[in-house]
C-alpha cells in the first residue's frame, strides 16, 4: 500500500473511531438508572477511543506530509481536515480540564461533520505554489487551526447552554433563533449527502460560459439547477438547468458554487424536515432532555474558559504569525485583503465578547449567543471568504 | 475631598465602594457598582474609587468619564472596523493597476466602478488609511485605551496593595463562593493553610484571619495588553509618514541595470536572469492535480545584483557603481541591503528585446532573403546599412502599437510589447525609398508598388521582473507592541487571581473565595485544601444572567 492510500485509510479509521467514541459518550446519558460507575467507565472508554482516533488522524497528517513533501495545509481539503483534527484536540484538552462527557456527545459529531465536509473538496495531492512555500505557512496555519479549534469548543458549550436553558414549551423568538442555528448545521449535512450521492453516481456535466473576455469551462458534479450566467451546456444526455445564476455573481465558477449552495439547502431542508417529522418537535426541544444532567454554570464556565484559552492562540496565529509571514512574502504585514480583514473582525469580535462579559456582565445566555455568533464568523471566513471573496489566500 | 473613614480605621478616598482594607461596603456608594441590587458584591475593581464614577461635574470630568467607558471604546472600534471594511471595497489609490486606462483617481474610480466609484472617490475613501479622520479615529481609540486604563489601574493597584487579611463579615458573606462552619479545630485550620501553601498560595494572617492569595499579577494582564495596543496604534500613525515608510515598484528587464526608485538614486539593480519554474507534470505525486488545474508554478526568481552608487555627492556626476549584493530574489525570500528590502512581486512575460527582419523580392514566392538586419528594440538605430547594399531608415517606431481614437497609429506604452515600424528601404544604388509598415501580423505596402518586401525573420523575448522596494522603520514598533500585547493577554488569560478568606467566628469560621476567572479551578483548590476536615465546602451562588 502506498503512502497516499495509507494516509486516506487512516483518515477513514479516525472518522469511524470518532463515531464509536460518540456512541460511548452517548451512553453516559442513556442509562439514567445505571450507577455513577458505569457512566464513568463509558466516559473513559469514549475518551480513550477519541484519543486513538486522534492519533490515527495524526497518522493521516504525517503520512500525507511524507507523500507530498510538504505539510498538508495547502488547499481546502487539507486545511479543513486539519481544522477538524484541531477541534478534536481541543475537545481532548478541555475534557481533561472538566471531565464533562456530554461535551463529547456534541463536539465529536460536529467535528466529524467538519471532516466529512472537507472530504467533499478535491483531495489529490497538489503541488505547492511559490507563495505558500514557506515555513511560516505551517506555523501560521497550524496555530490558527488550534485557536479556532478551541473557540469551537466555546461554540459547542454555548450551544449546549442555549439548548439546555431556552424554554421550549412554546414557540418563542429565542427558540426559533436557536432552531435556525441547528438548521444551519443540517445544511452542512445536506451538502455532504448530496455531494456524496452524486459522486457515487459519477455525475458530471460541463458548461461553457463567458467571464469577462474569456470563455471558460466549468464542471458540475451536481445536476445543474442553476447554470452559469450566459452558460451553455456541453454534455449530452443530462437534464437541462432550470435557470441561470444572476449576472452579479461574478468570478470563476460562480454558477457552479451557487448550484452547490442550492443543492445543500434543498437536501439539508429535506433531512431537517424528516428529522422534525420523526421527532414530532423542534430539534432543540428534542435535544433539551439529554442535557438535563449537566449543570448550566459548568457549561457557561467551559464556554468562557475556552474563549480565554483560544483567544490568545488565535491572536498569535491569525494576526501575529500571519503578519510576520505576509511581511516576508509580500513586504507588507498588513494589506486589507478580505481574509485578513475577516481575521481582524474575528479578533475584535472575541475581544468584544471578553469586554462585554467582564465589564457589562454578559454571562450565561448572552454569552452563549455570542459564542455561537463568533464561531459563525470563523466559518464565514473559512467558507464564504475562501470560496467567494477570493483574495490572496483563496484555496479553491 | 470627602475622605471616608471605615470602622476598621482605614481612610478611603471619595467614591470608594468597598473599604480598601477590610472590604466593608461603604454606605451611600453601593449604587456605583450595582451592589445595592444584588446579593453578591461586584468585585471587578475591588470596589475601589474610580475617577470616572466619582466626579462628573466639570467638563474635564465629563470628557474623562466619556473616554473611560468601555461602551464608548467598543463603539469606536466598531466604527473603525466598518470604515476599514469599506476601504477594501475598491483598490486604494496606490493599488490602482499599472495598466489602468487612467491612473488619475479622479477618472479611474468613476470609469471603473460607475457612480459608486465616484462617491467613493469624492468621500476620500480612495486614500482612507492615511486620511485625517481615519487617523483621528485611531487616535481616539488610543485616548480611550489610555484613560480607561488609568481610570482603573491606579485605584485597583492601590486597593490590592492595601488589602488586609482581616475582612468584614459582610464582605465574606456576599462573595460568590461561601460557606459557614460551626465548629473547626485549630489543627484543621493548620492543615488547610498547609494545603493551600502547597498549591502555591501566599498566606497572610492577622488575628486568626487568613488570606490566601495567588496569581495577583494576572490582574495586570489587561493593562499590559492595552499598552501593547497603544504602541501598535502609535506605530500605525507613524507609518503614514514617508520617513518611516517607503513603498516603490520597479520593473527591470533581463540584462538591464536600473536605478531603484525610493533610494534617492543611490542604489541600482541588475536583473541577470528571471525564471518562472513549473512543477513537473509527470511527477507521480501531483499528476492528477496538475491534470485538473493545469500547470502550477513552483518558483519565481530574479537573479539580481545590487549596486551602490559611490559617487552621488556631486549633482550630475558620473555614477560609479559598486556591487554590494548578489542574490536570487524569490517569493518568500526578499533581498535585504542597507535597511531596504526588495520583494519579488510580479513579472511580464515575453516582452520583445530584438527583432530580425529579412528583405526579399515582392514577387518571390519562397520569400528568399536577399538581406537581413536586426533591431535592438531598446536602442533602435535610425539607419541600418546592410552588406548587400541596402540602406534602411527607421521612419517610425511604435514599441507598443495601437490605433488611437482618431485612427492614428500610436504607442500605448514605452515597453516593446507589440512593436511596429515604418521603414524606408533604399535598394542598392537607388535614392528613392520604398515605404513599408510592419508589425506583428501586419505588413503593409503603402503604395502597392514596392519591389522589395520586409518580413519578420526572428525575434528574441525576455522577461521583465517586477520588484517592490520597502523600507519600514515602524516594524520594530509593531513587533514590540504585538509582543507586549501577547504577553498581556496570556498573563491575563492563562493565570487567574485567586483568593480565599478565612474569618474565624465563635468556634467556627466563615470561608469565602473569589477569582477573576476559572471558578471551577478555584473550587478544586478549595476542595483539596479542606479534604478530610469538618469545614464545609463553599457553595457557588452565582447569579447567572439570562
Ligand atoms: C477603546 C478601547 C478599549 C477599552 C476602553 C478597553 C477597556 C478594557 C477594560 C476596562 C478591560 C477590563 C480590565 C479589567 O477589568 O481589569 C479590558 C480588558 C481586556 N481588553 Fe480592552 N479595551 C479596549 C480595547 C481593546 C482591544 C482593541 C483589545 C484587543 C483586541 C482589547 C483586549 C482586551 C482583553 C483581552 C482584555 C482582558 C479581558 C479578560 O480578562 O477577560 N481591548 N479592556
Amino acid at each position: 500500500m502506498d503512502l497516499v492510500n495509507l494516509s486516506s485509510n487512516l483518515l477513514f479509521v479516525a472518522f469511524i473511531l470518532y463515531l464509536i467514541a460518540t456512541l460511548f459518550f452517548g451512553a453516559t446519558i442513556r442509562d439514567k438508572r445505571s450507577k455513577r460507575n458505569g457512566k464513568e467507565i463509558a466516559g473513559k472508554i469514549g475518551i480513550t477511543i477519541t484519543i486513538i482516533g486522534f492519533l490515527a488522524q495524526l497518522g493521516y497528517f504525517i503520512t500525507r506530509w511524507m507523500a507530498s513533501g510538504h505539510a498538508p495545509l495547502g488547499n481546502m481539503f487539507e486545511f479543513v481536515t486539519f481544522l477538524g483534527m484541531a477541534m478534536v484536540l481541543a475537545f481532548i484538552i478541555i475534557y481533561f480540564m472538566y471531565r464533562l462527557s456530554f461535551l463529547g456527545l456534541f463536539a465529536l459529531p460536529l467535528a466529524m461533520i467538519m471532516i466529512a465536509y472537507a472530504s467533499m473538496f478535491p483531495s489529490e495531492l497538489a503541488p505547492l505554489v511559490p507563495t505558500l512555500n514557506s515555513n511560516w505557512l505551517y506555523i501560521h496555519v497550524s496555530t490558527v487551526a488550534v485557536g479556532q479549534g478551541i473557540l469551537f469548543i466555546s461554540f459547542v458549550a454555548g450551544l449546549m447552554y442555549l439548548i439546555k436553558q431556552i424554554d421550549q414549551r412554546k414557540r418563542t423568538k429565542k427558540n426559533t433563533w436557536l432552531e435556525l442555528v441547528l438548521y444551519s448545521i443540517f445544511l452542512f449535512i445536506g451538502f455532504i449527502v448530496s455531494s456524496t450521492i452524486f459522486s457515487i453516481m459519477d455525475y458530471e456535466a460541463t458548461f461553457e460560459y463567458q467571464d469577462g473576455t474569456q470563455i471558460l469551462e466549468t464542471e458540475y458534479r451536481l445536476p445543474p439547477i442553476a447554470a452559469p450566467n450566459n452558460g451553455e451546456l456541453l454534455t449530452d444526455g443530462v437534464r437541462e438547468p432550470w435557470f441561470e445564476a444572476p449576472a452579479w455573481m461574478q468570478g470563476a465558477d460562480a454558477g457552479r458554487k451557487f448550484n452547490t449552495v442550492i443543492w445543500s439547502v434543498i437536501t439539508g431542508t429535506i433531512i431537517y424536515g424528516l428529522t422534525v417529522l420523526t421527532l414530532r418537535k423542534r430539534v432543540g426541544a428534542a435535544l433539551q432532555p439529554l442535557l438535563r444532567g449537566v449543570k448550566a454554570d459548568l457549561l457557561d464556565e467551559i464556554m468562557y474558559r475556552s474563549v480565554a484559552i483560544g483567544f490568545p492562540i488565535f491572536t498569535l496565529g491569525g494576526l501575529v504569525f500571519a503578519a510576520i509571514w505576509a511581511q516576508i512574502a509580500w513586504g507588507r504585514f498588513w494589506g486589507w485583503d478580505p481574509k485578513e480583514v475577516w481575521a481582524l473582525i474575528t479578533w475584535f469580535f472575541y475581544a468584544a465578547f471578553l469586554h462585554l462579559r467582564l465589564s457589562r456582565g454578559w454571562h450565561g445566555e448572552k454569552s452563549g449567543w455570542l459564542a455561537v455568533i463568533g464561531f459563525g464568523i470563523i466559518l464565514f471566513n473559512l467558507i464564504v471568504v475562501n470560496l467567494i471573496l477570493a483574495g490572496l489566500h483563496s484555496y479553491a | 475631598m470627602n475622605k471616608i473613614k471605615c470602622e476598621c480605621g482605614h481612610v478611603n478616598p471619595e467614591g470608594t465602594v468597598l473599604c480598601e482594607a477590610c472590604g466593608k461596603p461603604i454606605e451611600g456608594n453601593q449604587h456605583i457598582d450595582g451592589n445595592d441590587k444584588k446579593l453578591l458584591l461586584n468585585m471587578r475593581y475591588e470596589g475601589s474609587a474610580r475617577r470616572s464614577q466619582t466626579y462628573r461635574k466639570s467638563i474635564i470630568d465629563k470628557v474623562w468619564s466619556f473616554f473611560s467607558s468601555v461602551k464608548v471604546g467598543v463603539w469606536l472600534i466598531v466604527i473603525a472596523l466598518v470604515a476599514s471594511m469599506i476601504g477594501t471595497l475598491f483598490p486604494q489609490q496606490q493599488f490602482i493597476p499599472q495598466n489602468a486606462e487612467s491612473r488619475d483617481p479622479a477618472v479611474y474610480y468613476e470609469a471603473q466602478f460607475g457612480i459608486i466609484g465616484k462617491i467613493y472617490y469624492e468621500l476620500g475613501f480612495h486614500e482612507m488609511y492615511s486620511s485625517w479622520w481615519y487617523l483621528l479615529l485611531l487616535g481616539l481609540i488610543g485616548v480611550s485605551l489610555v484613560i480607561c486604563s488609568l481610570d482603573r489601574f491606579i485605584p485597583l493597584y492601590k486597593a490590592l496593595k492595601i488589602q488586609k487579611p482581616k475582612r468584614h463579615e459582610t464582605f465574606l458573606n456576599r462573595q460568590r463562593l461561601y460557606s459557614e462552619t460551626e465548629a473547626v479545630s485549630e489543627t484543621e485550620i493548620e492543615q488547610v493553610k498547609e494545603r493551600l501553601r502547597k498549591q502555591r498560595y501566599k498566606i497572610t494572617e492577622q488575628n486568626g484571619h487568613i488570606l490566601a492569595e495567588k496569581g495577583r499579577f494576572s490582574r495586570w494582564g489587561p493593562y499590559v495588553n492595552h499598552i501593547g495596543l497603544i504602541i501598535i496604534l502609535l506605530a500605525a500613525i507613524l507609518r503614514s509618514t514617508p520617513i518611516m515608510f517607503t513603498d516603490e515598484y520597479v520593473w527591470v528587464r533581463e540584462g538591464e541595470t536600473t536605478v531603484i526608485p525610493g533610494t534617492k538614486g543611490e542604489y541600482y539593480i541588475e536583473n541577470k536572469k528571471f525564471y518562472v519554474d513549473y512543477h513537473n507534470p509527470e511527477d507521480e505525486r501531483f499528476k492528477d492535480a496538475i491534470e485538473q488545474s493545469g500547470m502550477v508554478e513552483s518558483n519565481f526568481q530574479t537573479d539580481a545584483v545590487i549596486y551602490k552608487d559611490t559617487n552621488t555627492g556631486l549633482p550630475g556626476a558620473e555614477s560609479e557603481l559598486e556591487k554590494i549584493l548578489e542574490y536570487p530574489i524569490r517569493m518568500n525570500q526578499p533581498a535585504k541591503f542597507d535597511g531596504y528590502t526588495l520583494y519579488q512581486s510580479g513579472y511580464q512575460p515575453n516582452e520583445f528585446s530584438s527583432m530580425t527582419f529579412k528583405i526579399h523580392e515582392t514577387d518571390d514566392e519562397d520569400a528568399t532573403a536577399v538581406d537581413s538586419f536586426t533591431v535592438d528594440l531598446f536602442e533602435p538605430e535610425s539607419e541600418y546599412i546592410l552588406d548587400n547594399g541596402f540602406r534602411i531608415e527607421m521612419e517610425q517606431y511604435y514599441p507598443d502599437y495601437y490605433l488611437d481614437d482618431d485612427g492614428e497609429p500610436a504607442s500605448e506604452t514605452n515597453f516593446p510589447r507589440n512593436p511596429a515600424f515604418v521603414f524606408l528601404v533604399y535598394p542598392p544604388e537607388s535614392s528613392s525609398p520604398e515605404v513599408s509598415f510592419i508589425g506583428i501580423g501586419r505588413n503593409v505596402d503603402a503604395t502597392g508598388e514596392n519591389e522589395y518586401k520586409i518580413g519578420i525573420q526572428d525575434f528574441e523575448t525576455h522577461f521583465v521582473s517586477g520588484l517592490t522596494l520597502r523600507v519600514d522603520r515602524t516594524l520594530i514598533f509593531f513587533g514590540l507592541g504585538a509582543a507586549i500585547f501577547m504577553i498581556g493577554v496570556i498573563q491575563g488569560m492563562y493565570w487567574q487571581h485567586r483568593r480565599v478568606w478565612i474569618h474565624p467566628k465563635n468556634n467556627g469560621l466563615l470561608l469565602a473565595a473569589h477569582t477573576n476567572k476559572n471558578w471551577f479551578g478555584l473550587s478544586k483548590d478549595i476542595e483539596k485544601a479542606i479534604e478530610k476536615t469538618n469545614i464545609k465546602m463553599v457553595e457557588d451562588r452565582q447569579e447567572l444572567d439570562k
